[in-house]
């Protein structure tokens, strides 16, 4: 019962962004992908999430291939995504975001109970409700996008780059919530992160991959104190 | 009482170009195609109305009935053309081009049908009121007990709209779809279905901005071609993006035209449409609804 990728290879046109890529993310743990830009970490999980289709490889979930899947129906096997950059819909209220994350499911109860957890938890976006999420701060935003995937009861949340664009106090906040959350859930996590050093500190597992092929992977904590890669993929 | 006429006027048929600029800001706003074939999908469903007319001499029987038939052909050109074009083509100038061709083809197309099944000629299209203008003492006024039903049928179907569009689930699908149809994809929103159900509503609006407009001219295969280009300067003045905004647009639009034809002139009433639309698109190219960069409900 996890994620494992297998030989995972995905193109943009002519360039190779993923190559051969394979990991396992053990179930309910928290695995941080660290990379450059460019390393193929987004296009990783665009693919994971069925919004970008591979050239070859597998990826399981739970035993089952989630490959060339609609990203529809991947969100129905409780695989969530919560993409980069515009992760909430400018256009509707936060209310109407929240609720977009409880349409498809059909125990409309626990839709309430989930969006009543989600205002506790992020008593920013309760205080906000009908307010267009055009007027959201950065980090209200991913705070939006983070309680939408959790009002649809995700197993395997797919997390873009949280700490894009915030401050560092807020990205802090962030990770706090998701360390919190996915032991609290017991969420199994894939999080994308260019801040290698927050991202690695409340993860299980570390996978540092380059130009689209695994450097290496092994426990966070080895890896941040191993001189050699801080020095070339850590960022100091 | 001229004055209140021609505003009242105005307000009938402006009403009309409404329900036609909703059909093509819905269509546009949620996938980007300019549909020409939206008067070819309302003459095809008019003249389904006018075989229920001609059948039954029920007006409101046809009204329902050509509704429901735009929405079926609606959906199908969705489902059969556009999902299909838009497997085939993915980006790229030709992406953002063949739509619409593809469009302009169908419009021919569905016009040459319906000229084969029921001929070319001008046919009457019995309204359900007298279209002879309301008298008061021993006076009688252009506007007519069907304008009024027109207007009264148009706010009904906009009312209906924008109770979907806002208080619903799928009104909610809708937008999102719209909007962001990626982020509404991630959130689990099935976006090709619920762009088939935006192509359906449009048509349904579409058939009852032509069965509400033909009995005041006539019927043939190209009878609603002109609704047609109305329906885009309402939109363009509304902004494309805006449902509120094709609404306002429409009846700015057919107020204006209506006093141009009472106090100025009738020749001049078409030609000062489309210096409208181009100076729209020149001054405030996003329309009077429309945002910049941005988008509205």
């Amino acid at each position: 019962m996890s994620l494992v990728i297998e030989n995972l290879t995905v193109r943009h046109g002519a360039i190779t962004a993923i190559d051969g890529l394979s990991f396992t993310v053990k179930e309910q743990e928290l695995t941080a992908v660290i990379g450059a830009n460019g390393a193929g970490k987004t296009t990783l999980l665009r693919t994971l999430s069925g919004l970008k289709a591979p050239v070859s490889g597998s990826a399981l979930w739970q035993g089952e291939s989630i490959l060339n899947c609609k990203p529809e129906d991947l969100v129905r096997r409780g695989i969530l995504h919560v993409s980069d950059g515009k992760t909430v819909i400018p256009e509707l209220s936060v209310k109407e975001n929240l609720a977009l994350g409880g349409l498809w499911r059909k125990d409309k109860k626990d839709v309430a109970v989930a969006t009543d957890e989600v205002i506790d938890l992020f008593p920013r976006l309760g205080e906000r409700l009908s307010q267009s999420a055009d007027t959201l701060s950065g980090g209200e935003r991913q705070m939006l996008a983070i309680g939408r995937a959790l009002i649809s009861r995700p197993k395997l949340l797919l997390l873009d780059e949280p700490s894009l664009g915030l401050a560092p106090l807020i990205i802090e906040q962030i990770f706090t919530t998701l360390d919190l959350l996915r032991h609290k859930l017991g969420l199994t996590v894939v999080l994308v992160e260019q801040n290698a050093m927050s991202a690695l500190g409340i993860a299980d597992t570390g996978i540092i991959i380059n130009l689209g092929k695994l450097v290496t992977t092994g426990k966070s904590k080895d890896l941040t104190s191993d001189p050699a890669l801080q020095a070339a993929y850590l960022g100091y | 009482m001229r004055l209140i006429s021609t505003l009242l006027i105005g307000l009938s048929s402006g009403s009309i170009y409404s329900l036609m600029a909703l059909a093509l800001v819905l269509v546009w706003r949620s996938t980007r195609v300019v549909n020409f074939a939206q008067a070819g999908q309302a003459i095809a469903s008019t003249y389904i109305g006018y075989l229920i007319i001609a059948r039954t001499d029920n007006y409101w029987l046809a009204l329902p009935v050509a509704l429901v038939a735009g929405a079926i052909i609606g959906a199908l050109v969705d489902i059969v053309l556009i999902r299909t074009l838009n497997k085939r083509v993915k980006s790229g100038p030709v992406a953002s081009i063949s739509p619409v061709i593809i469009t302009l083809g169908l419009l021919g197309l569905i016009r040459s049908l319906v000229g084969m099944i029921w001929g070319g000629d001008l046919r009457a299209y019995k309204a359900p009121v007298t279209n002879h203008g309301f008298t008061f003492g021993s006076t009688t006024i252009p506007f007519s007990p069907y304008n009024l039903l027109t207007v009264f049928t148009c706010v009904v179907v906009m009312v209906i709209f924008s109770a979907i569009f806002q208080k619903t689930n799928l009104g909610l699908s809708l937008r999102a779809a719209a909007f962001q149809p990626e982020i509404a994809r991630l959130a689990g929103v099935r976006v090709d279905l619920v762009r088939t159900i935006g192509w359906a509503f449009a048509g349904g609006a579409g058939a009852v901005a032509g069965v509400l407009v033909t009995p005041t001219n006539s019927l043939s295969p190209n009878s609603l071609d002109l609704l047609l280009v109305l329906g885009f300067v309402a939109a363009v003045i509304g902004g494309l993006e805006s449902l509120i905004g094709a609404a306002v647009g429409g009846l700015i639009l057919g107020i204006g035209l209506a006093f141009i034809l009472e106090y100025v002139s009738t020749s001049l009433a078409f030609p000062s449409a489309f210096i409208v639309l181009i100076l729209v698109l020149l001054i405030k190219p996003s329309g009077i609804f429309g945002k910049k960069g941005g988008r509205d409900a």
